[in-house]
């Protein structure tokens, strides 16, 4: 034992119920790998990590293996500072690209070269509160909520909520310190007009106003007309969601498990389809191989086979509410049991990820820029006209920023 | 980064005994055995001040990335650049403006602070303790304890109060654009007001009573001896407080960082969070040095009115 173990390290950003569940993950795969010196380290969920994994990479001394959201992938200097996946050393520990929705798998492809294995998709949902929701008409007869479809319906979903609990039906979050939520529930309204932010290469702007100012004025109207609260930020929603105060919570399904170990009456399902496609805005966790200047051997091949390992266990992973990427899950008898978690699992097909930008992603310039001007729309300082003008300009200057960890290209 | 809190308190006038050719430095060989004592600290300064500015400057003038990989140089490139950012202006105008709001209500509650601990018979250290003990606390603990008492989403202990009171609460303490500037200048006064109150009380305790008493004496009463005596008396201490303060105010980032995180619609957000977003948000951090560089004008400025004010305080203590 000891010297003739091989040496895996493993860096990650999850943390919460997240977190816990990586742990239990990790437990199991050391446990089934004694030959295996696992190394895992949490770092701090945001801009720290992405500076610390790019650093190390920039160094050629990272660790063999990481987490990343995909989104952020192309700003992440691949080749530069991440390593691309073996394919054929995949599918020996048996990973298939068939395994993954197509698109998923495409966006960790950058020039012909695989630079990341999708481990799940996190999109945004729809929480209900099923007492509430019963109280006011809106469930099945099997305690489902009824299907609503277009923004007639699902405003008249909340005002009768809202006559029940006399306040709000729908918690979003709608402004806080670096606050986003305005930004995905922004991306997940315009992208179900059939909007697009950017180009294919995100290289141009592509956002139709017509389409954009439908999404914002319908964004403006939930607050103008006390259908969802004007001032919450982001604790604040789990707040008064996990409180059972309101009816509705419009977030990331990651929540999944802070509701449920209250004992809340609630459920999940997908972001109703309000402008004609079914569509939520989503990121995704993937495996990424940090830039090591002697990537090979026995580290390089325990990464890959870890990383096989851990997408072939994830019914422990979609405990914390996200959709495994890794399609096979999906059809094991111990995730379509995981309720309310398996109810909206067919929205993988239909998750929208931000343009492959250097500046898009999770915690990215984009999100933290777009996040504060379209909180404006929301509480009411600024007018839907305004915050695209706005949002169109800072797209603007950010395409004509050259991507600082691009290199020459 | 901490706001408000220059490390070392300068006295007034001990600026003034620093001048001149004094005894000490006739001896070649007091200067000799003076570096081998400031060695440790010019080690230190050189390595964590002088260094970090130097680098600075040169990564001002190229692409640098936080990768530290590939950088090439740009000459002004950056400088034009944020010339031309209007973040850059917003941004500096919310430091700004954070100087001028704050400054005023920070000096004044400062000095009638001073003069109220002075004046008050009564558990003196109490009055003491309570105004300086806050300036204490760690600004990460004072943006929480802050928020939780004016939380963004009508939770708070302040919502809560006029709740009970009756009142709509409602008011965006860090939500509203109209609002959060000021939330964050009352913190930040009940936060560091200990600093400023200390080094008026110690100005006032320096007075001399002669100069009362003479005064009683010709029948002054207390309000015209505050207004003759006392005030005259603090008028170098204040020079002092104003411009260590407006140097303190423009380091604004702790407090909105935590609380705002620069919102909303980044009408708090500080160039300093500017920087730090360009740097680490963005990556790149020789723009990032660029606009700070910008900013490190706007101090060199304030210093030196600094350094002229405090050179006219000596010229008139020599006369």
């Amino acid at each position: 034992m000891g010297a003739d173990r091989t040496r895996l390290r493993f860096w990650h950003l999850y943390g919460g119920g997240d977190g816990v569940n990586m742990q239990t993950m990790l437990d199991a795969y050391r446990a089934a790998h004694p030959e295996i010196a696992l190394q895992a380290s949490t770092l701090q969920w945001g801009a720290p990590y992405y500076t610390k994994l790019g650093m190390a990479g920039a160094g050629g001394r990272a660790p063999e293996v990481a987490a990343l959201h995909l989104a952020r992938l192309p700003g992440f200097g691949p080749g530069r500072l991440l390593d691309p996946f073996d394919l054929d050393l995949l599918a020996e520990h048996g990973l298939d690209r068939k395994d993954f929705p197509a698109g998923l798998w495409r966006r960790g492809r950058i020039d012909g070269a695989q630079y990341a294995v999708p481990l799940d998709t996190h999109p945004m949902v729809l929480y209900y509160n099923t007492d509430i929701c019963g109280k006011a008409g809106l469930l099945e007869a099997d305690g489902k909520l009824k299907p609503v479809r277009g923004t007639e319906e699902f405003t008249a979903a909340l005002r009768a909520a809202g006559k029940v609990t006399g306040r709000p039906a729908l918690a979003v979050e709608t402004l806080g310190a670096g606050t986003v939520g305005p930004w995905r529930l922004f991306s997940t309204l315009y992208s179900q007009t059939g909007g697009t932010l950017l180009d294919e290469r995100a290289t141009r702007i592509t956002i139709d106003d017509g389409k954009a100012l439908t999404a914002l004025r319908f964004m403006r109207r939930l607050t103008e007309e006390g259908l969802a609260h004007r001032r919450l930020d982001y604790n604040g929603t789990v707040g008064v969601f996990g409180g059972g105060e309101t009816a509705f919570l419009l977030g990331g399904e990651w929540e999944v498990s802070t509701f449920a170990n209250l004992g809340l009456p609630f459920s999940m399902t997908r972001v109703p389809n309000l402008f004609g496609h079914p569509t939520a805005q989503a990121d995704s966790h993937c495996f990424v191989l940090p830039h090591q200047r002697d990537r090979g051997g026995e580290s390089d091949e325990a990464a890959h086979a870890f990383v096989a390992w851990m997408l072939k266990n994830t019914v422990e992973w979609a405990k914390g509410g996200h959709v495994p990427a890794y399609l096979p899950t999906l059809e094991k008898p111990g995730y379509l049991e995981l309720e309310p978690q398996s109810e909206y699992r067919s929205v993988i097909e239909d998750v929208v990820l931000d343009p492959p930008a250097w500046f898009a992603g999770s915690a990215s310039s984009m999100w933290i820029e777009l996040g504060a001007v379209l909180s404006g729309v929301l509480t009411g300082s600024r007018t839907p006209q305004g915050a695209l003008d706005e949002a169109r300009a800072r797209l603007q200057a950010l395409l004509d920023t050259p991507d600082p960890l691009g290199g020459d290209a | 980064m901490t706001a408000t809190a220059p490390t070392t308190p300068v006295p007034p006038g001990r600026a003034a005994s620093r001048t001149g050719a004094g005894p000490l430095s006739a001896g070649r060989r007091w200067t000799e055995h003076g570096l081998v004592f400031t060695a440790p600290f010019l080690l230190l300064y050189a390595l964590f001040l002088v260094w970090p500015v130097l680098l600075g400057l040169k990564m001002s003038l190229g692409d640098d990335n936080i990768a530290g990989t590939d950088s090439e140089f740009t000459g002004l490139d950056n400088y034009a650049e944020a010339l031309r950012d209007p973040e850059v202006w917003s941004s500096l105008w919310n430091t700004v403006w954070f100087t001028l709001l704050s400054t005023v209500p920070l000096v004044v509650t400062g000095l009638v602070l001073a003069l109220l601990a002075h004046h008050l018979r009564v558990v003196r250290w109490l009055w003491r303790l309570s105004w300086f003990a806050p300036f204490l606390l760690p600004s990460g603990v004072v943006g929480l304890l802050w928020l939780w008492m004016i939380y963004p989403s009508d939770f708070g202990l302040a919502d809560l109060l006029l709740n009970s009171l009756g009142l709509d609460p409602g008011i965006g303490w860090l939500t509203d654009t109209r609002y959060a500037m000021l939330s964050i200048v009352l913190t930040t006064v009940w936060w560091t007001v200990g600093f400023n109150f200390l080094l008026y009380l110690a100005a006032l305790q320096a007075t001399p009573r002669h100069l009362y008493e003479a005064a009683e004496l010709d029948g002054a009463g207390a309000w015209r001896r505050l207004v003759h005596i006392t005030l005259p008396m603090l008028g170098r201490t204040t020079a002092v407080v104003v411009v260590l303060q407006l140097l303190a105010s423009l380091k604004i980032f702790d407090q909105v960082y935590i609380m705002t995180g620069g919102g909303p619609d980044e009408s708090t957000r500080p160039i300093l969070q500017y920087v730090y977003e360009a740097g680490f948000t963005g990556y790149r951090i020789g723009y990032a040095s660029a606009v700070s560089y910008v900013f490190f004008a706007l101090i060199v400025i304030v210093s030196l009115i600094h350094l002229r004010i405090t050179r006219r305080f000596r010229e008139e203590t020599a006369k």
